[in-house]
Protein backbone atom coordinates (compact mmCIF):
# COMPACT_ATOMS: atom_id res chain seq x y z
CA UNK A 1 0.00 0.00 0.00
CA UNK A 2 0.87 3.43 -1.25
CA UNK A 3 -0.03 5.52 1.65
CA UNK A 4 1.16 3.27 4.24
CA UNK A 5 4.71 3.70 6.08
CA UNK A 6 7.07 0.98 6.84
CA UNK A 7 10.41 2.05 8.26
CA UNK A 8 13.30 -0.91 7.91
CA UNK A 9 13.49 0.12 11.49
CA UNK A 10 10.09 -0.70 13.12
CA UNK A 11 9.35 -3.62 15.17
CA UNK A 12 6.11 -5.05 13.53
CA UNK A 13 4.55 -6.44 10.43
CA UNK A 14 2.38 -4.52 8.49
CA UNK A 15 -0.96 -5.92 7.82
CA UNK A 16 -2.93 -4.47 4.81
CA UNK A 17 -6.88 -5.12 4.88
CA UNK A 18 -8.06 -4.74 1.93
CA UNK A 19 -11.87 -3.93 1.09
CA UNK A 20 -14.16 -5.35 -1.65
CA UNK A 21 -14.77 -2.13 -2.52
CA UNK A 22 -11.14 -1.29 -3.55
CA UNK A 23 -10.36 -4.34 -5.52
CA UNK A 24 -13.55 -3.88 -7.43
CA UNK A 25 -13.20 -2.17 -10.81
CA UNK A 26 -9.47 -2.88 -10.53
CA UNK A 27 -7.82 -5.34 -13.99
CA UNK A 28 -6.68 -8.59 -13.11
CA UNK A 29 -2.77 -7.37 -13.15
CA UNK A 30 -3.90 -4.35 -11.40
CA UNK A 31 -4.96 -6.75 -8.57
CA UNK A 32 -1.80 -9.25 -9.15
CA UNK A 33 0.58 -5.88 -9.10
CA UNK A 34 -1.40 -4.57 -5.77
CA UNK A 35 -0.53 -7.64 -3.75
CA UNK A 36 2.85 -8.70 -5.16
CA UNK A 37 3.76 -5.22 -4.27
CA UNK A 38 2.58 -5.26 -0.87
CA UNK A 39 3.96 -8.81 0.08
CA UNK A 40 7.34 -7.63 -1.75
CA UNK A 41 7.42 -4.74 0.85
CA UNK A 42 6.64 -7.37 3.73
CA UNK A 43 3.22 -7.08 4.61
CA UNK A 44 0.74 -9.58 5.23
CA UNK A 45 -2.30 -8.56 2.51
CA UNK A 46 -5.45 -9.52 3.52
CA UNK A 47 -8.48 -9.68 0.38
CA UNK A 48 -11.89 -8.85 2.07
CA UNK A 49 -13.30 -10.40 -0.82
CA UNK A 50 -10.52 -12.60 -2.75
CA UNK A 51 -9.59 -13.58 -5.78
CA UNK A 52 -11.26 -15.78 -9.10
CA UNK A 53 -9.69 -18.71 -10.12
CA UNK A 54 -8.41 -17.18 -13.09
CA UNK A 55 -6.89 -14.60 -11.17
CA UNK A 56 -5.38 -17.12 -8.61
CA UNK A 57 -3.45 -18.71 -11.57
CA UNK A 58 -2.73 -15.81 -12.96
CA UNK A 59 -1.00 -14.83 -9.36
CA UNK A 60 0.69 -17.75 -9.12
CA UNK A 61 2.02 -17.43 -12.74
CA UNK A 62 3.10 -13.71 -12.19
CA UNK A 63 4.86 -14.87 -8.40
CA UNK A 64 6.83 -17.37 -10.30
CA UNK A 65 8.53 -14.95 -12.91
CA UNK A 66 9.42 -12.44 -9.61
CA UNK A 67 10.90 -15.46 -7.44
CA UNK A 68 14.74 -14.47 -7.18
CA UNK A 69 17.21 -16.35 -4.83
CA UNK A 70 18.16 -14.73 -2.01
CA UNK A 71 15.01 -12.16 -2.25
CA UNK A 72 11.91 -13.21 -2.78
CA UNK A 73 10.85 -16.93 -2.81
CA UNK A 74 7.11 -16.62 -3.54
CA UNK A 75 3.97 -15.98 -1.26
CA UNK A 76 2.10 -18.64 1.17
CA UNK A 77 -1.86 -17.66 0.01
CA UNK A 78 -4.61 -18.68 2.24
CA UNK A 79 -8.06 -19.16 1.58
CA UNK A 80 -10.97 -21.23 3.00
CA UNK A 81 -11.34 -24.39 1.10
CA UNK A 82 -14.96 -24.31 -1.15
CA UNK A 83 -17.96 -25.31 1.01
CA UNK A 84 -19.65 -28.29 -0.78
CA UNK A 85 -22.61 -25.99 -0.27
CA UNK A 86 -21.41 -23.56 -3.28
CA UNK A 87 -23.05 -24.34 -6.39
CA UNK A 88 -20.05 -22.94 -8.85
CA UNK A 89 -21.18 -25.11 -11.80
CA UNK A 90 -22.37 -23.34 -15.18
CA UNK A 91 -25.75 -23.78 -15.08
CA UNK A 92 -25.34 -22.07 -11.17
CA UNK A 93 -23.78 -18.48 -12.59
CA UNK A 94 -25.89 -18.49 -15.44
CA UNK A 95 -29.32 -18.78 -12.45
CA UNK A 96 -26.60 -16.14 -10.99
CA UNK A 97 -25.38 -17.77 -8.28
CA UNK A 98 -21.58 -16.88 -8.37
CA UNK A 99 -19.67 -18.41 -6.31
CA UNK A 100 -19.17 -16.18 -2.73
CA UNK A 101 -15.78 -14.94 -2.65
CA UNK A 102 -14.17 -15.56 0.32
CA UNK A 103 -11.36 -13.99 2.50
CA UNK A 104 -8.06 -14.50 1.19
CA UNK A 105 -4.89 -14.19 3.24
CA UNK A 106 -1.82 -13.64 1.63
CA UNK A 107 2.26 -12.72 2.87
CA UNK A 108 5.63 -13.48 1.95
CA UNK A 109 6.77 -17.16 1.80
CA UNK A 110 9.24 -16.86 4.28
CA UNK A 111 7.24 -14.89 6.80
CA UNK A 112 3.74 -16.84 7.27
CA UNK A 113 3.06 -20.16 8.11
CA UNK A 114 -0.53 -22.01 8.25
CA UNK A 115 -0.80 -23.79 11.50
CA UNK A 116 -4.31 -25.01 11.29
CA UNK A 117 -6.61 -24.29 7.93
CA UNK A 118 -10.41 -26.04 7.56
CA UNK A 119 -13.55 -25.02 6.09
CA UNK A 120 -14.31 -22.36 8.56
CA UNK A 121 -10.60 -21.21 10.40
CA UNK A 122 -7.62 -20.18 8.94
CA UNK A 123 -4.89 -20.08 11.91
CA UNK A 124 -1.27 -18.69 10.46
CA UNK A 125 2.09 -17.69 12.70
CA UNK A 126 3.33 -14.61 11.40
CA UNK A 127 7.13 -13.76 12.12
CA UNK A 128 9.20 -10.62 11.61
CA UNK A 129 11.89 -11.54 9.16
CA UNK B 1 -14.31 -13.96 -17.33
CA UNK B 2 -17.65 -12.20 -18.38
CA UNK B 3 -20.72 -14.40 -18.82
CA UNK B 4 -20.95 -13.87 -22.54
CA UNK B 5 -17.64 -15.34 -23.10
CA UNK B 6 -18.07 -17.87 -20.96
CA UNK B 7 -20.98 -18.75 -22.36
CA UNK B 8 -19.28 -19.10 -25.85
CA UNK B 9 -16.09 -21.08 -24.27
CA UNK B 10 -18.72 -23.66 -23.01
CA UNK B 11 -20.49 -23.93 -26.57
CA UNK B 12 -16.92 -23.83 -28.50
CA UNK B 13 -15.73 -27.12 -25.87
CA UNK B 14 -18.40 -28.80 -26.22
CA UNK B 15 -18.99 -28.10 -29.76
CA UNK B 16 -15.12 -29.11 -30.12
CA UNK B 17 -16.26 -32.46 -27.97
CA UNK B 18 -19.02 -33.35 -30.51
CA UNK B 19 -17.50 -32.32 -33.83
CA UNK B 20 -13.64 -33.60 -33.81
CA UNK B 21 -13.84 -37.11 -31.87
CA UNK B 22 -11.10 -38.23 -33.49
CA UNK B 23 -8.29 -35.27 -32.01
CA UNK B 24 -6.93 -37.04 -29.24
CA UNK B 25 -7.77 -35.11 -26.18
CA UNK B 26 -4.57 -33.10 -24.33
CA UNK B 27 -4.76 -34.57 -20.63
CA UNK B 28 -2.74 -33.21 -18.20
CA UNK B 29 -1.60 -34.42 -15.43
CA UNK B 30 -1.28 -32.31 -12.29
CA UNK B 31 -0.45 -31.89 -8.53
CA UNK B 32 1.53 -30.39 -6.09
CA UNK B 33 5.06 -31.37 -6.13
CA UNK B 34 6.56 -35.04 -6.06
CA UNK B 35 3.06 -36.46 -5.87
CA UNK B 36 4.58 -38.83 -8.69
CA UNK B 37 3.11 -37.25 -11.81
CA UNK B 38 5.92 -38.63 -13.72
CA UNK B 39 5.64 -41.81 -12.26
CA UNK B 40 2.07 -42.60 -13.31
CA UNK B 41 3.02 -40.41 -16.80
CA UNK B 42 5.72 -43.14 -17.24
CA UNK B 43 3.51 -46.05 -16.09
CA UNK B 44 0.81 -44.97 -18.53
CA UNK B 45 3.17 -44.46 -21.55
CA UNK B 46 5.03 -47.28 -20.61
CA UNK B 47 1.80 -49.75 -20.58
CA UNK B 48 0.56 -48.49 -23.85
CA UNK B 49 3.05 -46.96 -26.16
CA UNK B 50 6.62 -48.79 -24.51
CA UNK B 51 8.20 -45.39 -23.90
CA UNK B 52 9.13 -43.05 -20.96
CA UNK B 53 8.02 -40.00 -20.32
CA UNK B 54 10.60 -38.13 -18.68
CA UNK B 55 12.82 -39.37 -15.38
CA UNK B 56 11.35 -39.52 -11.63
CA UNK B 57 13.19 -38.41 -8.94
CA UNK B 58 12.30 -37.45 -5.10
CA UNK B 59 13.59 -34.71 -5.25
CA UNK B 60 10.93 -32.14 -5.81
CA UNK B 61 10.92 -30.16 -8.74
CA UNK B 62 12.73 -33.35 -10.95
CA UNK B 63 10.33 -32.20 -14.24
CA UNK B 64 10.84 -28.46 -14.71
CA UNK B 65 9.06 -28.59 -18.40
CA UNK B 66 5.86 -29.59 -19.40
CA UNK B 67 5.99 -32.71 -21.73
CA UNK B 68 3.55 -34.49 -24.16
CA UNK B 69 3.44 -38.05 -25.09
CA UNK B 70 1.05 -37.97 -28.15
CA UNK B 71 -1.22 -40.51 -29.21
CA UNK B 72 -1.68 -42.48 -25.95
CA UNK B 73 -3.73 -45.41 -26.94
CA UNK B 74 -5.72 -47.32 -23.93
CA UNK B 75 -8.11 -49.76 -25.19
CA UNK B 76 -10.80 -50.74 -22.40
CA UNK B 77 -13.48 -52.92 -23.52
CA UNK B 78 -13.22 -53.42 -26.91
CA UNK B 79 -12.77 -50.15 -27.54
CA UNK B 80 -9.61 -47.12 -27.84
CA UNK B 81 -9.87 -44.01 -26.35
CA UNK B 82 -6.50 -41.89 -27.81
CA UNK B 83 -5.49 -39.35 -25.34
CA UNK B 84 -2.43 -36.78 -25.74
CA UNK B 85 -0.49 -37.32 -21.67
CA UNK B 86 1.03 -33.92 -20.70
CA UNK B 87 3.09 -34.35 -17.61
CA UNK B 88 3.56 -30.68 -15.81
CA UNK B 89 5.75 -29.73 -13.27
CA UNK B 90 4.46 -29.93 -9.75
CA UNK B 91 2.59 -26.80 -8.76
CA UNK B 92 3.69 -24.40 -6.12
CA UNK B 93 3.26 -20.85 -4.77
CA UNK B 94 6.81 -20.56 -3.47
CA UNK B 95 10.50 -22.20 -4.40
CA UNK B 96 13.31 -21.69 -2.10
CA UNK B 97 16.79 -23.11 -3.41
CA UNK B 98 18.40 -23.51 -0.37
CA UNK B 99 15.85 -26.62 0.22
CA UNK B 100 17.83 -27.95 -2.89
CA UNK B 101 21.23 -27.52 -1.08
CA UNK B 102 19.81 -30.48 1.64
CA UNK B 103 19.98 -32.78 -1.55
CA UNK B 104 23.31 -32.69 -1.95
CA UNK B 105 23.20 -30.01 -4.26
CA UNK B 106 25.87 -27.00 -5.10
CA UNK B 107 24.24 -23.96 -4.84
CA UNK B 108 24.79 -22.93 -8.31
CA UNK B 109 23.05 -26.13 -9.42
CA UNK B 110 20.60 -25.51 -6.69
CA UNK B 111 19.97 -21.77 -7.85
CA UNK B 112 19.53 -23.02 -11.64
CA UNK B 113 17.16 -25.79 -10.71
CA UNK B 114 14.86 -23.29 -8.83
CA UNK B 115 14.59 -20.92 -11.49
CA UNK B 116 13.72 -23.75 -14.12
CA UNK B 117 11.14 -24.72 -11.72
CA UNK B 118 9.63 -21.31 -11.19
CA UNK B 119 9.72 -21.41 -14.97
CA UNK B 120 8.03 -24.82 -14.97
CA UNK B 121 5.22 -24.13 -12.98
CA UNK B 122 4.66 -20.47 -14.78
CA UNK B 123 3.80 -22.83 -17.68
CA UNK B 124 2.17 -25.65 -15.80
CA UNK B 125 -0.44 -22.87 -14.79
CA UNK B 126 -0.58 -21.63 -18.59
CA UNK B 127 -1.33 -25.02 -20.36
CA UNK B 128 -3.63 -24.89 -17.60
CA UNK B 129 -5.65 -22.19 -18.72
CA UNK B 130 -4.98 -22.84 -22.52
CA UNK B 131 -4.14 -26.12 -23.88
CA UNK B 132 -5.84 -28.98 -21.78
CA UNK B 133 -9.36 -30.90 -22.14
CA UNK B 134 -8.90 -32.64 -19.30
CA UNK B 135 -7.21 -33.22 -15.80
CA UNK B 136 -5.60 -35.89 -14.09
CA UNK B 137 -5.31 -34.46 -10.49
CA UNK B 138 -2.37 -36.74 -8.41
CA UNK B 139 -2.00 -36.14 -4.46
CA UNK B 140 0.78 -38.42 -2.38
CA UNK B 141 -2.09 -40.34 -0.15
CA UNK B 142 0.39 -39.85 2.83
CA UNK B 143 0.35 -35.99 2.74
CA UNK B 144 -2.32 -33.52 3.76
CA UNK B 145 -4.61 -32.61 0.70
CA UNK B 146 -5.97 -29.80 2.72
CA UNK B 147 -3.77 -27.63 0.97
CA UNK B 148 -3.94 -24.15 -0.36
CA UNK B 149 -2.24 -25.34 -3.68
CA UNK B 150 -4.79 -28.11 -3.93
CA UNK B 151 -7.69 -25.86 -3.17
CA UNK B 152 -6.78 -23.53 -5.88
CA UNK B 153 -6.16 -25.79 -8.42
CA UNK B 154 -9.43 -27.73 -8.54
CA UNK B 155 -11.29 -24.43 -8.30
CA UNK B 156 -9.30 -22.91 -11.52
CA UNK B 157 -10.09 -26.47 -12.94
CA UNK B 158 -13.66 -26.33 -11.87
CA UNK B 159 -14.16 -23.02 -13.27
CA UNK B 160 -12.96 -24.42 -16.31
CA UNK B 161 -15.73 -26.94 -16.81
CA UNK B 162 -12.56 -29.13 -17.69
CA UNK B 163 -13.17 -33.26 -16.87
CA UNK B 164 -11.18 -34.05 -13.63
CA UNK B 165 -10.00 -36.89 -12.31
CA UNK B 166 -8.50 -37.34 -8.76
CA UNK B 167 -5.89 -40.12 -8.00
CA UNK B 168 -5.06 -41.14 -4.60
CA UNK B 169 -1.00 -41.95 -5.35
CA UNK B 170 1.76 -44.14 -3.19
CA UNK B 171 -1.12 -46.18 -1.62
CA UNK B 172 1.45 -48.88 -0.88
CA UNK B 173 3.01 -46.49 1.81
CA UNK B 174 2.13 -47.02 5.31
CA UNK B 175 0.86 -43.63 5.85
CA UNK B 176 -1.47 -43.99 3.17
CA UNK B 177 -4.68 -42.52 3.67
CA UNK B 178 -6.92 -42.09 0.54
CA UNK B 179 -10.36 -41.59 2.74
CA UNK B 180 -8.10 -37.89 3.90
CA UNK B 181 -8.36 -37.19 -0.39
CA UNK B 182 -11.55 -38.16 -0.88
CA UNK B 183 -13.25 -36.16 2.41
CA UNK B 184 -10.96 -33.22 1.21
CA UNK B 185 -12.65 -33.46 -2.42
CA UNK B 186 -15.82 -34.74 -1.79
CA UNK B 187 -17.73 -33.41 -4.85
CA UNK B 188 -15.22 -35.32 -7.03
CA UNK B 189 -14.89 -39.17 -7.24
CA UNK B 190 -11.24 -40.26 -6.10
CA UNK B 191 -9.15 -43.71 -7.49
CA UNK B 192 -6.23 -44.77 -5.53
CA UNK B 193 -3.32 -46.03 -7.14
CA UNK B 194 0.12 -46.66 -6.68
CA UNK B 195 1.79 -45.37 -10.17
CA UNK B 196 5.37 -47.04 -8.87
CA UNK B 197 3.69 -50.40 -8.26
CA UNK B 198 1.68 -50.87 -10.80
CA UNK B 199 -1.28 -51.24 -8.45
CA UNK B 200 -4.99 -50.76 -9.27
CA UNK B 201 -4.08 -49.62 -12.65
CA UNK B 202 -7.20 -51.53 -14.63
CA UNK B 203 -9.52 -49.27 -12.35
CA UNK B 204 -7.44 -45.83 -13.47
CA UNK B 205 -7.66 -46.97 -16.98
CA UNK B 206 -11.51 -47.80 -16.82
CA UNK B 207 -11.43 -44.06 -15.37
CA UNK B 208 -9.39 -42.56 -18.03
CA UNK B 209 -11.72 -44.18 -20.44
CA UNK B 210 -15.12 -43.05 -18.86
CA UNK B 211 -13.52 -39.60 -17.90
CA UNK B 212 -11.67 -38.86 -21.27
CA UNK B 213 -13.18 -41.34 -23.74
Amino acid sequence: MAEAKHPEDEDGVQIDLISAERMDGKTTMEKIRMILDGVRDNNIVILEAGLTPDEESRLIEVTMTEISPDEFNGIEIETYPKSQADDSSLLGRLMGKEETKKLTVIGPANQIETLHKDETLISALVSRK
Amino acid sequence: MGLFTELKDSISRAASTLFSEEDPKRIGIYGPPNAGKTTLANRIARDWTGDAVGPESHIPHETRRARRKENVEIERDGKKVTIDIVDTPGVTTKVDYTEFLEHDMEKDDAVRRSREATEGVAEAMHWLREDVDGVIYVLDSTEDPFTQVNTMLIGIIESQDLPVLILANKIDLEESSVQRIRNAFPQHETTELSALEGDNMDEVYDQIAEYFG
